[in-house]
Order: structure tokens, then sequence, then C-alpha cells
């Protein structure tokens, strides 16, 4: 296990919960959005100008309809019209208003329903987009990153980030862009009421918008608060849903629960803290939308009162008290709609501070720089004639080469993949600083078996980091069939590599299905032969639906050998001419663990093994024996030199016979 | 997979049992809607006096042809009486009292924000407790149940969604509808015949609103398995990157991703567009019943000359008309909100309701007498659907004070075997006793206390050395610490560390090496100062010296103590009492060292593949 895992992580990096979004978040988010859905976008935006205006006009439309009631009625007064003349000169008028008012609504109904449908459509699209495409960049991460990532915190980018990020785009975006044409337009309309109490007005909305700003600011800075509380709690309550067995075994529950409340009292205030400030930020927003409501009331009635005439953008009007009133009339629920839309709008700020900065979070993730590959040497099938010239070829032969085309010349050469590996003075650290492996040099001649033996930490599992490239050396030289490693494509590098890990990893699917990740191509029949070889087929036959049982992350009652021998059957099914076994069989007893060993020496006859094993009997028949300490090879040879040396080797054989 | 079907939880009983942790912060739940409905009441105020207002003036400026009675006396009371009343003393009197209103208004709505912060923050604090509290005494078979990472998105994104549905509850759920029924009061009282417009969209809106939640519900929780599924693979994908970089997966799981996240999309896009009709229907009824509305006033205004209603008033009766249409779409987009959380509440509710299947019985026996262990026609299978047991026909006596070493291939059910001791589960049928009494009969603390487990898959927590070993013992002394360390041989590796006893353990101990790990493990719980010590291959990470060091110490200075070992070198079992091994989940065979040596094939074929070069 590198060592890095626990070098403590930059802050604001990956994951980081605390940071704001950064500069142009916004920008780029809706580039992204725009340039994979710039129809249904442009679709949205029409509906959304539609919907938007049909809101505004009801404004208007009452204005009209006063204004012919009010005209009706001092016909009658006035005039001594009878009611049914009245009537009769303002229907048409009427009617007119009327019918418009049908035809715009339900031109605001069409374009609301098509705008929510095709919203829900554009989110979600985006979102898959957005996830595949992250997901899509992780796989091409170099393992340094997952080593110096912790994996709950890469989550929370698809899971708390992802949520975020839907709010901003299903509900606040729509929201800020259909609030600003309501504001653009109920703006217009209320110039051309009156411009002294449009006036009014700015000065009111820029009141509103300074106390959004304070309070706004002070509940986005608790909200991002309380995500980085919800991150520990959840760390916390992970490391502890980990332990449970130890807890219980230990009747630490009382304990346990104790530093869950610290958690949670720590969340609690900071979500208390962000949420009052939201809270009150709608009332006092709104109410101040209700005193200049009264204000313009009151400076209207005023004007009205004093006789002053009406200004509006189409210049002074003519001096009409009872018109001026039916204008302040309309104006007042205009002047409402206007306050109430800011008011509402300054409700999403917190979405959008926190769908931005969880953007900001997954772009930080999606920027990360992807696993470099310069090699240009291929794994291609070939056939090999008599003489031993090898000509590339499509069908499957059993046989493969590395193609190798020369830049210099322009010729290409091939050579047979025979898993030779050979390490020359090899230098590495997983920090510059600190170098962890010195002068590394040994040679695996196909059909040997080399084995590592050491102190956890001693450098065992990072040489097998080195051989496919997970991590590359600082200095020195690894060759594979004699070809430099850094000249090999890292995918067909590591196609020519069977690894089987310290810890097994299955993923959710059967048990045929898990063996079948080492070849997507293979048989059931060769999957059940190498889970035979790895002395599986034995206990898959006695799970429930034998090689049909589903198997869940974490939950399947498999025992940790158990799971061993289907990781290394999996390798077995991948048949490839160098297999790396990393402690493959630490929690399989040593009977068992002979008969896969004679299935893997039947497998690997003719091949390169590498085994790492902390229990000697493990390696004791294989060709040569490293025993590695603090990153040195300190001693060489096979097992009954090694044991005639006496050195360490010997002591750590013959330790178990000491005392006695 | 899980295809059971589950037992849904009834509305009402899942009300109240959330509603259980909602405790001291009762009064701030209470005082919310109190608050909220007063400020309701002022905000409606406010268009009313503006009506009375208008009317005012025109009544003062003499301009009003059929004015408000109430208006008048208002006038009246407001200029005692005077010839000519001042206009703009009267304008002023009605504003200092708006704005009083708004004023009030605002406070009583600001105390509301807070108070609905403190309980729904509150209440959510109290569920996570309580199920932490819950989880805490499930035993194995209820965790496996639901698993590690759906309890954590249960404590976590779960909580966090029904604690912005109780917000809403408390707060614009009585809003809403509160602004809806006293603007359809004031509507009325205005005009009662053109008021009932808005009662006749009602049904229409009401209909609508059921089908579309009777639709989503069954969508949005088959949705919220799908993505916890999809997420659940991305972390698998995360843990597992050395494996697909290895096997060059990168594309197959981007294919298997690709899949599971556009099936998430196109699920959650037909639910969405079901929610979203609940938009164009509010708007077909407001909008339609704003026409309606115009019509019928028109004709009520001209026709009577004002007398059966007032210009005026048709004004305010569209102000009143906006607040319904405002408070209906609040209503809509809470039954969208509690709709997305309802799945959430259920998931709450299922870990809340869970009952352990292993609790300490009344009358427990407080006291383990000796270490002596016996196991009775044992059989035992981890769920019910299981066919096959794991163990059967364990018979098995140990003495108190004995050192049994178990041995077994990969998978032959030692591990469930021990397991049983300190109760981590229960039997399938038959007994295991502990100081001669079955261990469902002892309170679960004190059995548990007195049996100290060395798990085969260890875990240390975050925090100092001295911090991980307290758990053995909470009042345990530096020197017993360092007693217990050395015992397990783990003093001297700690005393190369620069800060020693001090020395910080990161999360799932990953700066300590596997054997370090295993040596730390068994020195805590020799701390526990245990009757019964069980070491399930706790020594396979340490070498074969410091394996018979440990041994040797264990058995020099604990001696009363039951030793129950398994591993997988014989050497680890050789000098024990009693050696078992086991094989398919049986005893095959029993004995000393020399006899099985001497009769048992299995235990020989052992033995010389570990010690061939020795003979």
């Amino acid at each position: 296990m590198p060592p890095i895992k626990s070098v403590k992580r930059p802050a604001g990096g990956v994951g980081g919960h605390h940071e704001r979004a950064k500069k142009g978040t916004m920008k780029r988010l809706l580039a992204l959005i725009l340039h994979n859905n710039k129809r249904l976008m442009t679709a949205v935006l029409i509906c959304l100008i539609i919907s938007a205006i049909t809101g505004v006009l009801s404004s208007v439309f009452l204005n009209g309809v006063l204004t012919e009631l009010t005209r009706g009625i001092s016909l009658i007064n006035e005039n001594g019209l009878t009611t049914s003349e009245a009537w009769a000169e303002i229907f048409p008028s009427l009617l007119k208003i009327f019918i418009t008012m049908a035809c715009v609504y339900t031109a605001g109904i069409i374009a609301s329903f098509t705008y929510t449908r095709l919203m829900a459509i554009l989110t979600q699209t985006f979102l898959h987009q957005i996830r595949t495409s992250m997901f899509n960049k992780m796989q091409s991460y170099p393992i340094r990153f997952f080593d110096t990532h912790k994996t709950g915190d890469i989550m929370s980018q698809y899971t708390n980030d992802t949520d975020a990020l839907r709010q901003l785009i299903s509900q606040s975006i729509p929201n800020l862009i259909s609030a600003s044409i309501s504001v653009v337009t109920l703006l217009v309309l209320m110039l051309n009421f009156s411009i002294w109490l449009s006036l009014l007005i700015f000065f009111g909305v820029f009141m509103m918008f300074l106390v959004t700003k304070s309070i706004g600011g002070k509940s986005a800075k608790f909200f991002l608060q309380q995500q980085i509380a919800i991150g520990k709690e959840e760390g916390y309550v992970q490391e502890m849903m980990h332990g449970q067995k130890v807890i219980k075994v230990f009747c630490h529950e009382e304990e346990a629960i104790e530093g869950f409340d610290e958690k949670n009292n720590q969340l609690c205030d900071d979500a208390r803290k962000a949420h009052t400030y939201a809270n009150i930020l709608m009332p006092i927003v709104g109410n101040l939308g209700n005193i200049l409501y009264v204000l313009i009331a009151f400076v209207g009635g005023l004007l009205v009162v004093l006789g002053a005439r009406n200004l509006t953008i189409t210049g002074f009007q003519e001096y009409d008290p009872a018109a001026f009133l039916v204008t302040i009339m309309s104006f007042l629920p205009i002047s409402k709609q206007f306050t109430g839309q800011i008011a509402q709008t300054s409700q999403q700020l917190n979405s959008i501070v926190m769908g931005l900065a969880g953007a900001s979070r997954i772009f930080a993730l999606m920027d990360e720089e992807p696993e470099q590959d310069n090699g240009y040497v291929t794994l291609v099938r070939c056939r090999i004639d008599d003489d031993g010239t090898i000509h590339e070829c499509k069908e499957r032969t059993g046989h493969w080469a590395w193609k190798h085309p020369h830049q210099a010349d322009g010729t290409i050469t091939y050579t047979e993949l025979k898993g030779d590996i050979q390490m020359v003075d090899v230098d590495f650290g997983y920090v510059p600083e600190k170098i962890v492996l010195h002068d590394i040099s040994l040679y695996a001649k196909p059909g040997q078996k080399v084995a590592f033996v050491g102190a956890t930490g001693a450098g065992k599992t990072t040489i097998t980091n080195l051989i496919n490239r997970f991590y590359d050396i600082a200095d020195g030289k690894i060759r594979y069939d004699g070809i430099n490693i850094n000249k090999i494509k890292k995918a067909d590098l590591r196609r020519s590599l069977g690894i089987v890990l310290q810890d097994t990893n299955l993923f959710t699917g059967t048990v045929m299905e898990n063996i079948r990740y080492g070849k997507l191509d293979a048989t059931d029949e060769e999957c059940i032969a190498a889970a035979k070889l790895a002395y599986a087929d034995d206990f898959i036959r006695r799970l429930p639906d034998g090689y049909n049982t589903m198997l869940t992350a974490d939950g399947a009652n498999l025992s940790q050998g158990q799971r061993q021998l289907l990781s290394i059957a999996r390798a077995a099914v991948k048949d490839a001419p160098v297999m790396i076994l990393d402690e493959a069989t630490s929690s399989i007893d040593t009977r068992t663990e002979a008969l896969v060993q004679k299935g893997t020496d039947r497998l690997m006859e003719g091949r390169t093994v590498f085994v790492i094993a902390h229990r000697l009997s493990t390696v004791q028949n294989a060709d040569v024996i490293m025993v590695l300490e603090f990153g040195n090879i300190i001693e060489r040879g096979s097992h009954k030199e090694l044991i005639a040396k006496g050195g360490k080797y010997y002591q750590l054989y013959t330790g178990a016979f000491e005392l006695e | 997979m899980k295809k059971k079907k589950k037992k849904s939880i009834g509305f009402i009983p899942m009300v109240k049992t959330l509603g259980g942790s909602i405790r001291e912060y009762k009064k701030a739940s209470l005082l919310t809607p109190a608050f909220v409905m007063v400020e309701v009441i002022l905000e409606c105020l406010i268009p009313w006096i503006m009506t009375l207002l208008l009317g005012a003036i025109e009544v003062v400026s003499g301009t009003a042809t059929n004015p408000d009675p109430l208006v008048v006396k208002i006038v009246d009371f407001l200029t005692r009486g005077q010839e000519n009343p001042n206009i703009l003393l009267i304008i002023i009197e009605f504003g200092l009292v708006l704005i009083a209103i708004a004023f009030l208004s605002l406070i009583f709505g600001a105390l509301s924000g807070k108070y609905c912060a403190i309980a729904s923050s509150g209440f959510a604090k109290n569920l996570r407790r309580d199920m932490f509290g819950r989880i805490q005494t499930f035993s194995f078979a209820n965790i496996d149940k639901f698993s590690t990472a759906s309890l954590v998105t249960r404590l976590t994104t779960d909580v966090t969604n029904v604690e912005m549905s109780y917000m809403m509850i408390i707060r614009t759920a009585v809003r809403a509808p509160f602004m809806l029924i006293f603007s359809m009061v004031m509507a009325f009282s205005i005009n009662a015949s053109m008021a009932l417009i808005f009662l006749c969209t009602s049904p229409i809106l009401a209909l609508g609103l059921y089908f579309i939640m009777t639709k989503a519900v069954p969508f949005f929780n088959r949705i919220f398995h799908k993505y916890d599924a999809m997420n659940e693979s991305v972390e698998e994908n995360i843990r597992g990157m050395r494996v697909v970089k290895s096997y060059v997966r990168e594309d197959f799981e981007k294919e298997k991703f690709g899949k599971a996240s556009d099936s998430v999309k196109k699920d959650f896009i037909k639910a969405e567009k079901l929610i979203a009709l609940n938009m164009p229907l509010m708007n077909f009824c407001v909008y339609f019943g704003i026409i309606a509305i115009y019509v019928v006033g028109s004709v009520l205004i001209i026709n009577s000359n004002q007398k059966l209603m007032q210009i005026t008033q048709l004004q305010s009766f569209m102000t009143y008309s906006f607040q319904i249409l405002m408070s209906l779409m609040m209503v809509s987009m809470i039954m969208v909100m509690v709709l997305m959380s309802y799945a959430s509440a259920v998931r709450i509710t299922e870990v809340l309701k869970e009952k352990s299947s292993i609790t300490s019985p009344e009358n427990a026996v407080k006291e383990v007498k000796d270490g002596s262990v016996v196991f009775e026609n044992v059989n035992f299978k981890y769920s019910q659907k299981a066919e096959k047991y794991a163990l059967s026909d364990i018979d098995l006596e140990i003495k108190s004070g004995e050192t049994v070493g178990i041995i077994g291939a990969t998978g032959s059910s030692k591990t469930s075997l021990v397991q049983l001791i300190p109760r981590l589960y229960d039997v399938s049928s038959g007994s295991v006793k502990v100081g001669g009494i079955d261990v469902r009969n002892y309170d679960i603390e004190v059995l548990r206390n007195s049996v100290a487990m060395v798990l085969q898959k260890n875990v240390l927590f975050s925090g100092t050395i001295k911090e991980n070993m307290r758990w053995g013992n909470k009042f345990a002394t530096d020197e017993q610490i360092e007693d217990a360390c050395k015992l397990a041989q783990a003093d001297e590796f700690i005393q190369n560390f620069p800060d020693k006893y001090d020395s910080y353990i990161e999360q799932g101990g990953v700066n300590v090496s596997g054997g370090q790990k295993q040596r730390l493990c068994i020195a805590r719980a020799l701390l526990k100062n245990p009757k019964i010590l069980i070491l399930d291959d706790s020594t396979s990470a340490v070498d074969t010296k410091t394996d018979a060091l440990i041994r040797h110490s264990l058995k020099t200075y604990i001696p009363e103590t039951t030793k129950i070992i398994i591993a997988q070198r014989i050497a680890s079992v050789q000098d024990a009492d009693k050696i078992i091994i086991m094989d398919g989940g049986a005893i095959t065979a029993m004995g000393k060292h020399d006899d099985l040596l001497k009769n048992n094939a299995i235990y020989q074929e052992l033995y010389y593949s570990q010690n061939k070069e020795a003979k």
C-alpha cells in the first residue's frame, strides 16, 4: 500500500467542501448546457419568455378593463345613458380585451406546459451528460489520483454536488431567466404608467437589493459551512459503520453515539444559522415590498390630491384626476408583482450559491490531469513461421507479439510476447523527496517464479505498481521482452499482465460475471475451468445459485478467503504471460493454498510469475526469492540457498521454532 | 438481489414515528405556524385597508357615487365631523397604519423564519441521532439487511430531504393554505357570487393534483432505488480502480455506467414530466378564473351602476386573486417537495422501526461466572432464506482457562463459529452457553465485556494509539495500556514512533502495517481483561517469531482466560489443549496435536505442507 494515503490533502482540491465557486463557473456551466442542447435550450427560452410575459400582461388587462368600466360608469352618471346603452357603448372594446386575454393566456398555458416538460428533459439530459463525462474522465485518471483522494470525497461529486446542480438547473436558472424577463417587462409597463411612481419603486428595489446582499451573503456562508459539517458527519458515520463489529465486540455503542452527537450538534448549529438567515430574508424583502406598496399608494394619492400631472415615457399627461387614479390602481398590482418577483428571486440565492459551488467542484474533478501515455509499442495477434519470422494477423492463434514501429526509419519490428521482465537499477518514490525503492535490479525469465518477501512497508507492492505502470519510476529501466516499458502503450502493457491484488475487489453482479471480468469474451466453460484452477469451483457450486449467485459489493456472505479465490479465478481466465500475485492467498488456509498453487503453476508453466507474500510457505517453491528491507533487496536466492546462507530469510523462516 | 417485497409502512404510523423525534423542538414547531398566521393576516389586511383608503379619498373629494358605508364611517371618525376635512391628513393617517402593519408583518415573518429554522434543524438533528442510536443497537443480521452504504445515505441525504420538507410543512404549508383561505374570505366579503368562481376551479385543480401525485409516487420510489444503485456502482468503480486498470476495463466500465445513468435519466424524465403537468394545470385554472371574474365583474358593475360592486372593489378583488394564485403555486410546489421526500421519510422510518434481532432479555444475567464455553447441537445460518447451514450439528465443550485452536479450510465456517460466543449472531437452533448459561440470557453488554474478540478484519479508529487502546477499557491507566501492548508485542514498535503512544492513527489504520495493526488490536482486546479471548486469524500478518512470543505471553500472564485461536499456521495452535478441525461447517476432528498428527489425514497434510523443509 503506498504510504501517501496518509498524506494530508491540500485544502481546496476535489471534494473540498468549503470553497465558494470559482469565478467563471456560471459561464462555463451555461456554455456547457448550451453546447450540448442548443435546440432544447432555445425552445425552453422562447417558452419561458412567452410564459413570463403572459404573467405580466395580466396587469395590462386589468388596466384596460378598469379604464373601460370607468368610462361606462361616467357615461351613465354624467352623460345620463341607461345601463344598457352604456353597456352597448363599452361592450365591443371589452370583448376585444377578453378575447385577447383568452388568446394570450392559452398561449401562456401552452408555453408553460411545453417548457416544464422540456425543462425536465433538459435537466435530466444534462445531468446524464455531466455524470457520464465526469465518470469517463475519471476512468482516465492515474492511480495516484485515487490514492490521494478519499473515495467519499470523490463520491460527493456524484451525489451531493450533482443534486445541488440539479436544483440549480431545474429551478434556479429558469427562475432567474423568467424573473428577469418579467422584471424588464414590468419595468417598461411601469414607466408607461407613471415615471414618478417608478422612481419610488427603483428606490425600494435598491433597498431590497442591499438587504438581500447582506442577509443572503450571511446565509450563503452558513450554507457552505453546513456542507462541511455534513461531510464531517458523513465521514464519521462511514468510519463507525465500517467498524461496527469492533464497536459491538467492545460494547462501545454509547461512546460512538457520544462522538456522533458532537458532530451532529455542530451540523444542527450551522443548519440553524443558515436556515434562519434564509428564512428571514423572504419576509423582510416581501414586507419591504409591502411598505413600498403603501408608499406608492400614499404618494400616488398625494399626487392626485395635489393636482399633479402624471408623467409617463410618452411625456406629461393631461390633467385628469380620475384617469390618474385608475393609473395608480393599475400600477399598484404591478408594483406588487414587481417586488414579489424580486423577493422570489432572492429566495433562489442559496440554491445558486450551493449549485455553483457544486458545479465548481464537479469541474475541478473533470479538470484533473489524465494519465499520460506516450507509448507506441502495441500488442498484436501474430502467426509465427517455422523459421521464426512473425506475421501480424487478425485471427486467434494463441500467439502475441509486440509491434514496434521505429520512427527513425519507418520500419516495424515484431517481438514475440514471452513475459521476460528486467528491472535495472530502479529507484522510486511516491513523492520525489522520499525514495522508497533503491537500486532494484532483477531478471525474471519466462517460466520463472520470482518471490518477494519482507515486512509491510518494505516496498513489495510498490514493485508491482511499477511493472504495470500505475506509477512511473524515478530512475533506472524496466524492460518487458527487452522493450523499455515506457515505450509500450499502457493498455497493452496491462493487457499482458495478470494481477491479483492485495485487496480483493469484486463487482456487483453474478459470480460468473465477476470471473468473466478477466476476459470479456470468455465462454462459461472457460470461466468454470478458471474457477476450477483457482480451486474456487467447489465453494461456488455450494452457493445458493452456483455460478449465477449475485454478489453485492460488501454484503455477500463470502469469506475473505473465498473472495481471494474468486479474484484468482478472474486473473486465471485472463491467461496472461506474466502473473503478479500480491498477497493473493493471505486469507486462504495453507492446504487450499497448496491446491491453488498447483493449479496456477500448471497454468503458468513456461511463463513468468511474481509472488508477494508474508507467509513463507507461499513462496517456498519459487525459483528465486528476494528479501526486501526498507526498499532494498538484501538477499536473493532459492529457498535452499537462502536457508543455507543463514541470513535474514533464515531468521524469518526459523523464527517459529526458536522458542522450542 | 432482494426480490422480497418489503412490507410498506402505513402513512399514519410513519408520521407518528418521525414525529417522535421532534421532542424539545415542539415549542418552536408550534410557534412557527402561529407566527406565520399572524403574518398572513397582517399581510392580507394591507390590500383591504388600501381599498378603504382609495374609497376614503373618493368620499372626501366628493367623487364617490356610491360610497361604502364602512368607508364613510371611517372618514367620519378620522375627520371628527369637520366640514372641510384635510384630505392629506387622512392619507397620512392611513399610510402610517399601513406601514405599521407592514412592519409588524415583517417582524412576525422574521420570527416565524427564525423558529422554523430552529425547529427544522433540531428535528433533523434528533432524527439523525435517533437513527444512529438505533443503528447501534442493530445486530449484524439487521445491518446486512440494509447494507452499510444505504444506512449512510439514509442518515445524510434522506434526513436532509425530510428536514426541507418539515420546514416547508410548518411554514410554507401553513402559510399557503392560510393565505388561500384568508384571501378567499376577503374575496367573499367583497363579493360572494364572484368568489364562487374560485370555488368552481378548485375541484378541477384537486383532481388534477391527485392524479399527478398517485401516478408519480411509485415512480419516484423506483427511481431512488435505481439512483442509489447507480451511485453504489460509482463507488465500487472507485474502490476497485486498480482492478479496472489492471484489466484495462475502462471502456467496459464506461459503457456499464453510461447505461445505468441513461436508464436513471429516462425514468427521471418520465416522472418529472408528470410533475411538470402541475404548472400548466395551475395556470389554466387561475387564468380562466381571472377572465371569468372580469366578465362577471364588468356585468355587475355596469348593470348596477356600482351599487352591487365598485370598480375599486374589482381592483382589490384582483389583488386577492393574485394572492390566491401565488398560494396555489406554493401548494403545488410543496406537494412536489413533500412527494420527493416521501420516499426518504419511508426509508428513515424503516430504520427507526427496525427491531434489533438481538436484544438483552428481561431479568438478564448480569455476571459471567467463568470462561467455559459449551455448544449444544448448534445449527446456524446467516439468513432464514439461506438454504445451507453455515454451521451444523456443532457440539463442543471448552473448559474455563483452556486454550483451543481452530483450523480448517477456507470457507469452513471457523469465523461463524466463534461469532456466536459474544452473540454477534444468534444460533438458528441449539444453544451456546458461556459460564454454564445460555448466551441469550445474558445482558449483552455484560456478555460482550467478558468475551474479547479480535476480528479477522481488524479496524482501528482515527485517533491516537492511546485513544484506540481505551476502547478496551475507558479507565485504563497509561501503565495498563503499556502492559497490554507489551503482552501483544506492540510496545517495541510503538516506542519507535515519534509520538509513541500519542501517535495518530489515520482512519482505518492505513498508516500502520498489517502486522502492527493486528498487534494493536490484540492489545486493545487484552485491556478488557476478558474471561474469554478469541483471536480470529489475528496474527496472520505477524512474523512467526512474534506470533510465538504473543502466545507465550498469553499463556504466562493470563492463564485463567479461555483462549480460542483461529489460525492458518499449525505452529499457532499446536500447543493448545484442544485443536478443532473444521470442514464445511462441521467439526470433523478434535484432539491434541500429537493425536491429530497420528490419526487425522487433513492435519497431517497441513502439518507436513508447512514444515516440509524442517523435517
